[in-house]
C-alpha cells in the first residue's frame, strides 16, 4: 500500500484498503477558523448535539478576518468564542495568540505523521507534508465530525510526483510548485492524492514542503503527501508531546501514474491570471507592470520565504506607484523575523506589515485591489475578484519574485535583479 | 427523485469565488447568501435563475475555496441541481451535505443549452435534454448519498441517525 492507503486502513481499522474503496475513518484532528467555524456550529446546534466528540482533538483559529473589520465579523469571532468556552476547547488560537490556520496547525504541535486530519479549509492538505493524511471539508460535515468523530473517505487513487536535481540560486519550492500545477492541471488530480518524493524533496526544508502540499489542492487534490523522515520527526518532536505512528509507502505500493521531472533547468514560475494553472516561465511575462505585491499566506508567509525576500529586498527601495504588504504567516514567524532584521528590511524598503492572519489573500478585509489593478502574490489562487475587484488581476509566484518585481515594478526574475545590483 | 428546470450553463473551472466571492462570508442567512450566488460571474444569475433553474457546468465545477456557503447561496438561489462534467470534491461533498443534488454527466457540457429544458431522474442518473431530444448518463450516485439526500441533508440525516438510536 501507499502512505495514504495505510493511513486511510489504520484510521478505518482495517489491514487493507484500496481505491475507490469507500471507508468511515476516525478523525485524529478537527479544525475550524473564523469563517467556517460558526456555519459549523450552527449546524452543530441543528443536529441537537450537546457535545463535541472530543474538545482535546478540536483546533479552533481565528485567522482570516483579524482583527475584525466589520460588525460582522466581530460577530462571527463572538460566535466562535462561544462555542470555544461552552465545550472548553483549549485549542483556541485567538487574535494576536495564532496567525494563519494552516501554519499555526503544524507550528503548535497539532500536526503529527500518519494521523488523519480535517480541517474546514481547503488547504487542509498542508499538513501532508508531514507525512498526515489532512484533507478540507465543508462546514456541515466539520459538524458532522464534532458529532461523531468520524468521516467517510473514498480512498483516493494516488500521482507519485518523483523530484530530483538542485535548484538553481533563487529558484524555490513555490516554482516547482507551480511548475508541477502547470503539468497536471487544475483538475487532473481531481479526487486524488498526490505523493512528492525524490532526492529533491528529501533535501528541502519543512517550509518548502508545505508549499507543495498546500497547492495540492489547486489541482483539485484530496491530499498532498510526503513520507515522514528525520526531519520531519525533528520538527514535529519539538512541538507535541503526544505519540505517534509514522508511516511509509512500501517499495511496491502502486500509484495512478508516476510525474518525474527534474528541476535543474528549472526557471521561476509565474501563474497568470485568472487560472492557477496557466503557468509560465517569469521571461514570457516579465514587463506586466504591478500595482501591488503580497509576500504572505499558508503558502509563502514564513521564515524561509520572508528571508528570501527580504535577500532580494536588502537596501533597495519598492518602486513609486507599488504597494508591498508583507504578512508574516504567524506570531512566532513574526517575532524570528523581528530577530533576524528581516522586518526592518522590509520597512526600509518601503513595505507595510500585517498581522499574522490571511490579510489580502482572499479579498476579505485589507490590501483589496481596485478594477483593472494588477497583483503579484505569493498566495495560491488568482480567480476573477479573488482578491478584490472582479476586473483586477492576480499573478502568482515566489517571495522573491513578488519582491523583485516590487522593487522594479513590474513582474521581475528576481536573479535578474541580483545580477545588476 | 426527478427535478425538472431549464438549463443554465457555465464553463470549466467555475471557482467557489466566483461562485460565491469572499466578501460575502461574513453573512451568516442563507437568503442573504443567495442575492450574491454568481456574481463574479453574472451579477444577473439570480434573475435568471426566477424561481428555479438547473445549473449545466463543465470541467472542475466549484474548485477553489471550501466554502459550504457556495453551494448554499446555489440552493437558496433556487438552483434545483448542479449538472457538470466533473466537481471539485469539496463542492461536491458540501453540496450533498446540504441537500443540494449534484450529477457528474461526463458529454453534457456543450451539448445542453441555456434555456433547453432538462428532466433529471437522480436515482437512475440519467439527465434528459427534452429540447434537444438528448439523453445523457450521468455517474449514479451510491446508495448513503442518495439517502442523504432524500432526508434533505446531512443534518436531517444526522438528525434521524441519532434520534433512532
Ligand atoms: S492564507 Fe489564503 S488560502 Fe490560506 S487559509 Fe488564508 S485565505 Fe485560505
Amino acid at each position: 500500500m501507499n502512505i495514504i492507503e495505510k493511513i486511510l486502513a489504520r484510521a478505518s481499522s482495517k489491514r487493507e484498503v484500496s481505491p475507490g474503496e469507500i471507508v468511515e475513518a476516525s478523525i485524529d484532528v478537527a479544525m475550524i477558523h473564523d469563517l467556517t467555524g460558526p456555519l459549523a456550529i450552527k449546524s452543530f446546534r441543528e443536529i441537537g448535539a450537546k457535545k463535541v466528540w472530543n474538545n482535546k482533538r478540536t483546533v479552533v483559529i481565528l485567522d482570516h478576518i483579524v482583527p475584525a473589520s466589520s460588525v460582522r465579523s466581530a460577530t462571527l469571532h463572538k460566535i466562535v468564542r462561544n462555542f470555544v468556552e461552552e465545550h472548553n476547547i483549549k485549542n483556541f488560537y485567538d487574535v494576536g495568540l495564532g496567525g494563519v490556520c494552516h501554519q499555526i496547525m503544524p507550528e503548535k504541535g497539532h500536526v503529527r505523521p500518519g494521523e488523519t486530519i480535517v480541517g474546514a479549509d481547503s488547504h487542509t492538505c498542508t499538513y501532508g507534508a508531514f507525512g498526515a493524511f489532512a484533507t478540507g471539508i465543508g462546514s456541515t460535515e466539520m459538524a458532522a465530525v464534532f458529532v461523531t468523530g468520524k468521516l467517510w473517505f473514498r480512498v483516493p487513487e494516488v500521482i507519485k510526483v518523483n523530484v530530483t536535481g538542485s535548484f538553481q540560486k533563487l529558484v524555490t519550492a513555490k516554482d516547482l510548485t507551480l511548475n508541477v500545477v502547470g503539468k497536471i492541471g487544475a483538475d487532473g488530480a481531481i479526487y486524488k492524492g498526490i505523493e512528492f518524493g525524490g532526492s529533491t524533496i528529501r533535501n528541502m526544508s519543512i517550509d518548502g514542503r508545505m508549499v507543495l502540499c498546500n497547492m495540492a489542492v489547486e489541482m483539485g487534490g484530496k491530499a498532498g503527501i510526503i513520507e515522514p523522515d528525520e526531519k520531519t520527526l525533528d520538527y514535529v518532536k519539538g512541538r507535541t508531546d503526544k505519540a505517534f505512528n509514522p508511516v511509509k509507502s512500501d517499495p511496491d505500493a502502486t500509484y495512478e501514474r508516476v510525474l518525474d521531472i527534474d528541476i535543474s533547468e528549472l526557471e521561476p514560475q509565474v501563474s497568470v491570471p485568472h487560472s492557477v494553472d496557466n503557468v509560465k516561465p517569469v521571461s514570457e511575462v516579465e514587463d506586466v507592470e504591478v500595482d501591488q505585491a503580497f509576500i504572505g499566506s499558508c503558502t509563502n508567509g514564513r521564515l524561509e520565504d520572508l528571508r528570501s525576500a527580504a535577500w532580494v529586498l536588502k537596501g533597495k527601495k519598492i518602486a513609486k506607484g507599488v504597494r508591498l504588504l508583507v504578512i508574516p504567516a504567524s506570531q512566532e514567524i513574526y517575532l524570528n523575523a523581528l530577530n533576524e532584521g528581516l522586518i526592518k528590511t522590509f520597512m526600509k524598503a518601503g513595505a507595510t506589515i500585517g498581522n499574522p492572519n490571511c490579510g489580502p489573500c482572499l479579498g476579505g478585509h485589507m490590501g483589496l485591489l481596485a478594477e483593472e489593478e494588477v497583483c503579484i502574490s505569493s498566495s495560491n489562487r488568482n480567480f476573477v475578484g479573488r482578491m478584490g475587484s472582479t476586473k483586477s488581476y492576480v499573478y502568482l509566484a515566489s517571495p522573491a519574485t513578488v519582491a523583485a518585481s516590487a522593487v522594479t515594478g513590474k513582474i521581475t526574475d528576481p536573479r535578474r535583479l541580483m545580477e545588476e545590483a | 427523485m426527478t427535478i425538472r428546470g431549464k438549463a443554465i450553463t457555465f464553463g470549466d473551472n467555475v471557482d467557489t469565488d466566483v461562485i460565491l466571492p469572499g466578501p460575502y462570508l461574513v453573512h451568516t442567512d442563507p437568503k442573504e447568501l443567495a442575492k450574491h450566488a454568481m456574481e463574479g460571474l453574472d451579477p444577473t444569475f439570480t434573475k435568471r435563475v426566477g424561481d428555479g433553474a438547473i445549473v449545466v457546468g463543465g470541467k472542475n465545477f466549484g474548485c477553489g475555496s471550501s466554502r459550504e456557503q457556495a453551494p448554499l447561496a446555489l440552493k437558496y438561489a433556487r438552483v434545483r441541481c448542479v449538472i457538470a462534467e466533473s466537481f471539485a470534491r469539496i463542492f461536491y461533498r458540501n453540496s450533498i451535505t446540504i441537500g443540494l443534488p449534484v450529477l457528474a454527466c461526463p458529454g453534457v457540457s456543450g451539448k445542453v443549452e441555456t434555456g433547453d429544458l432538462l428532466v433529471v431522474d437522480l436515482g437512475a442518473g440519467r439527465v434528459e435534454d427534452s429540447s434537444k431530444g438528448l439523453v445523457f448518463q450521468a455517474t449514479q450516485l451510491p446508495d448513503f448519498i442518495m439517502e442523504i439526500l432524500d432526508d434533505g441533508g446531512l443534518i436531517e440525516h444526522l438528525k434521524r441517525r441519532i434520534g433512532s438510536k
